[in-house]
């Protein structure tokens, strides 16, 4: 079924009975060509473009628990592609032109909000540094605007602009930044995949894999032995255990949860995403009038999605100094997600060492940004077995080679990435 | 997260820094045949188990001891926490 404005009205006048679901409910085959563990934003990417651009249909998705219960249902729902390396940069600018016409090629409207994002910088260095952040967007063809203290004050006058201890000398803003529904990439991506023959499969949760030979012949899941002849994992925040069960047991990635926020809906109050330079701050606000904010990652290794009391704090600390009138609005929820924190501050997209098994992980807390990209990069690497030429850098050897993308200059530890 | 410090008695971790897995105190041999190997592991491979983890944290807002924390990462629960000079000694570490 296509979805359309016409189809809205058609279905409003006649009782919303013609509406069916999004995707189907498959049993699982006995054998694919192709198995993507996760059906998280990636997965479901990847599946997407491998049935749309590289012709391959056979295709299923693993999901655990339900499609989009993950970190894609946790993010801030930001998109941007505002990065410093060549490393980085050309990935983050495809992943931001395919949001642009995201909606359009999946026929799924995911609010898709091209409303800026703005860096604040607070001292002639820092403004130093994203003059030449932005000089280097712009030689990757990406838009970048340096704004002095009235540049930013005409877009958000309600920043605390005087504080003697962190006044704003500036911005670098983004225009094309913005956010998406990140619930709505999930669906719209699982709509379009099962569209083309993909097999979504949730409450199916590997249990092991079936190695022979160095060569990877299926995986074990709830639901039973599933064959194929490769299989791609993209279940950044899981990947140590679910690779640990095709006896990869070292990876150059720690987990760690970042917590998010939003406050009680309010009347629109700030234009885009807003992201302070002088602590760890970052806020925008959700259609629905909730004002989405977080900070840090609480930096200690865990697998629980639930972070503690110190990072709550120093949010909200950053929210005070940065933005007074947040401390009038009313906290809604918070909670927490898994990341897997790589070793530079940057994922990896990449073969392992066994013969057929494929790896997708590392994202850091930048995994949402980067979803259509990933999965086109993905799908290139399991329909090819090569990397495509904007994720050539994101392989497992460039720790060895001294290759490392670490944008922050942070080196290696993940708690600071 | 309450960190019981040996020396201190229990501390709020918001006093603490994290670095991160205990395996940082065993440095490889520079000297070894297959040192950039060892080197590779060392810094950037992490076995980041989902359970009991061994890890480093340093008092830096108390006494500026570094101490080896149990923690298991699915709960949070601490199991034991020792001064991390004690750890390495006991595993061959002449300081």
């Amino acid at each position: 079924m296509r979805y359309s404005g016409f189809k809205v009205i058609k279905e409003a006048l006649t009782g919303h009975k013609g509406w069916t679901p999004a995707w189907r409910d498959p049993e699982p085959k006995k054998h694919y060509d192709i198995i993507v563990i996760g059906g998280g934003g990636h997965g479901l990417a990847t599946a997407w473009y491998l049935a749309k651009v590289f012709g391959k249909t056979n295709v299923a998705v693993l999901e655990k628990g339900w499609i989009g219960g993950g970190n894609v249902g946790r993010n801030t729902t930001i998109i941007r592609s505002n990065y410093l390396l060549d490393g980085n940069e050309p990935f983050y600018e495809f992943s931001m032109q395919l949001w642009e016409n995201l909606e359009q090629d999946l026929n799924y409207n995911a609010m898709v909000s091209q409303r800026g994002v703005l860096n604040l910088c607070h001292t002639d260095a820092q403004r130093d540094a994203f003059r030449r952040r932005g000089n280097g967007m712009r030689l990757n063809g990406v838009d970048a605007e340096l704004l002095d203290k009235e540049g930013v004050r005409k877009i958000a006058p309600f920043l605390n602009f005087d504080s003697a201890r962190f006044p704003i000398k500036g911005g670098l803003l983004q225009p094309r930044g913005g956010t998406v529904r990140h619930d709505a990439v999930a669906w719209g991506y699982a709509r379009a995949a099962d569209s083309r023959g993909v097999d979504i499969i949730q409450n199916c949760e590997v249990t092991g894999f079936k190695i022979e030979n160095g060569k990877v012949l299926g995986v074990e899941t709830t639901r039973g032995f599933i064959g194929a002849n490769r299989i791609g994992c993209a279940v950044a925040g899981s990947s140590g255990k679910v690779m640990a069960q095709a006896g990869i047991h070292r990876l150059p990635i720690e987990s760690h949860v970042l917590q998010a926020f939003v406050s009680e809906g309010l009347k629109p109050v700030l234009p885009g995403v807003i992201t302070y330079g002088a602590g760890h701050f970052y806020v925008s606000q959700s259609d629905k009038g909730g004002l989405v904010f977080g900070g840090d990652i609480d930096g200690y290794n865990t697998y629980a999605q639930r972070g503690n009391l110190p990072v709550v704090e120093d949010v909200c600390e950053g929210g005070m100094s940065i933005m007074p009138m947040i401390g009038r609005a009313r906290l809604l929820r918070i909670w927490g997600g898994v990341m897997d924190m790589s070793m530079d501050g940057s994922p990896i997209i990449d073969k392992t060492d066994v013969d057929g098994l494929y790896f997708n992980g590392g994202w850091c807390y930048g995994g949402f940004k980067a979803t259509p990209a990933s999965g086109w990069c993905f799908a290139h690497l399991l329909a090819n077995d090569q990397p495509h030429p904007v994720a050539s850098a994101y392989r497992f050897d460039r720790f060895r080679k001294g290759r490392m993308i670490d944008e922050k200059g942070m080196g290696a530890q993940p708690n600071l990435h | 997260m309450i960190i019981n410090h040996p020396l201190l008695g229990p501390r709020d971790s918001q006093e603490f820094v994290y670095l991160g897995d205990a395996s940082l105190i065993d440095r490889p041999d520079w000297q070894a045949e297959n040192a950039v190997d060892q080197f590779h592991e060392y810094l950037y491979q992490r076995t980041n188990p989902a359970g009991e983890h061994q890890e480093l944290w340093f008092h830096e807002q108390g006494d500026r001891s570094w101490l080896v924390v149990t923690r298991n990462t699915l709960t949070h629960e601490i199991t034991a926490v020792e001064l991390a000079r004690d750890v390495a000694r006991r595993r061959g570490r002449s300081k």
